[in-house]
């Protein structure tokens, strides 16, 4: 049966997520927030998960939505600091002890994402070292360096939002949409991609970003608001 | 001439920046410098989110929400770029691809050690986004920043007491008063602007600071704010 990635919805893409899973979104800056598949997840309603995305804090992503409602217990993130002297809503959770967060430096938590999706378990890295951010991780000395060790992180569940995917799931960006996309599609069990729009046929092979074989969902859903 | 506004101190940095090379801005005052590079020399600017080429800030209705650089600014490319996704990009920092980085500083110490990313706020969640793996990664790490605190505190320290970015990294410092280089005997000033003597820089700074016997007057040229 010819293959066809593509679905009608969000909620079809997402199919079922357990409590306690790892869910990845991607975005960055503005841009490439998975914001349909992050309101579609919010209706799922899976409790307790761990939320692996640049930031908790972000306004333009609804990742806030999520942390909000109390469906996460964990967020591994590069930032989490709301704009401005008040608290935010994760800021306010994190105080009250209502939630753990695991702060890590943007190029090891990019690396330890693709790390995931390339089927090394553990890597060593000279940023982080003889900071708070690594104290207790391992440290070993390579060309006179000091490195720490950084394990990979894997999920169950990847949100990623692309500019066109075709129905063998290829996927391309539009500019710095692709950010942590690329690497969370290839570390979750399973990958959805939210995209402006989806083709019936196979894209030109130059164009593709991400192949296929990363994603199993393809959902289209417009031009961003 | 007295001390340097936001802007001359960037124009300041931006006079030593290598032709060909490729520089990578913090955010704050150091994304000011793109706009005092000189005209003579070909520079690529690099952002984490992943491009290699940023050029100047879109003017208004030329905005794309997906043409975004690590601090949101909506931007555009110049000749020449490229744009990969976040793990590719850290590897570029990572690897000592990039020639310089300019980033900004709550704190320096005598030894190159950085304190840039967490000033202790109570309950304001961390942000390290790239600080560790651009400090820890780029060939040269300059930072931009005022020589005291508000309150007048040295900034410039034997020993920092915020948490590091990233160890004995940082090669020079751009301030409003000073030029100062981190060297093996420790800082080392190599520009004061005219109004300050030597007595007033060292009264000013937290570690034991040396004249070079070459040091010249700090000046920029007037820039309206």
């Amino acid at each position: 049966m010819a293959i066809d990635k593509r679905v009608q919805s969000a909620a079809d893409g997402i199919g079922p997520v357990k409590d306690g899973a790892v869910v990845m979104v991607s975005g960055f800056g503005g841009a490439g927030f998975a914001n349909i598949l992050q309101d579609s997840l919010l209706e799922i309603g899976p409790r307790d998960i761990t939320l692996v995305a640049n930031s908790a804090t972000h306004p333009f992503s609804h990742t806030h939505k999520l942390v909000e409602a109390g469906l996460v217990a964990k967020v591994i993130v590069t930032a989490a600091r709301g704009r401005g002297s008040d608290l935010s809503p994760f800021e306010l959770l994190w105080r009250d002890g209502k939630i753990e967060l695991e702060c890590v430096p943007q190029g090891s938590f990019s690396e330890r994402i693709r790390a995931g999706g390339a089927g090394i378990p553990a890597f060593f890295t000279p940023p982080g070292y003889g900071t708070d951010l690594c104290a207790g991780k391992e440290v070993r000395e390579f060309n006179g360096r000091p490195h720490v060790l950084e394990t990979a992180i894997t999920g169950d569940l990847a949100l990623i939002r692309g500019d066109r995917g075709d129905r063998y799931g290829n996927v391309s960006f539009r500019f710095t949409q692709m950010n942590f996309g690329h690497a969370m599609a290839t570390a979750c069990g399973h990958t959805v991609a939210e995209v402006r729009e989806a083709l019936d046929e196979a894209m030109p092979q130059e164009e593709v970003q991400l192949p296929g074989v990363y994603v199993n969902s393809v959902v289209a859903v417009g031009g961003e608001p | 001439m007295s001390v340097l506004s936001r802007n001359q101190m960037a124009w300041r940095a931006a006079q030593d920046l290598p032709d060909g090379g490729v520089v990578n801005l913090g955010l704050g005052m150091p994304v000011l410098v793109s706009n005092y590079m000189p005209a003579d020399r070909d520079i690529f600017l690099q952002s984490e989110n992943g491009i290699l080429g940023v050029g100047p800030e879109a003017e208004d209705g030329y905005e794309d929400r997906n043409l975004v650089d690590a601090g949101s600014r909506r931007i555009t490319l110049r000749p020449g770029a490229s744009i990969v996704d976040s793990a590719s990009s850290f590897a570029m920092i990572r690897g000592g691809h990039i020639d310089v980085t300019i980033l900004g500083a709550f704190e320096v110490a005598v030894n190159g050690d950085l304190a840039n990313w967490d000033s202790r706020v109570p309950d304001k969640g961390p942000l390290v986004g790239g600080a560790m793996d651009l400090a820890a990664g780029a060939k040269s790490t300059w930072t931009l920043m005022q020589y005291n605190t508000r309150d007048g505190a040295p900034r410039l320290l034997q020993t920092c007491s915020l948490p590091l970015t990233a160890p004995g990294c940082v090669k020079r410092v751009y301030t409003d008063i000073a030029v100062v280089e981190v060297r093996a005997e420790g800082f080392v000033a190599t520009e004061i602007i005219p109004t300050i003597s030597a007595e007033d820089l060292r009264a000013r700074t937290g570690a034991s600071i040396t004249v070079a016997d070459d040091c010249r007057p700090l000046a920029a040229p007037t820039i309206e704010d």
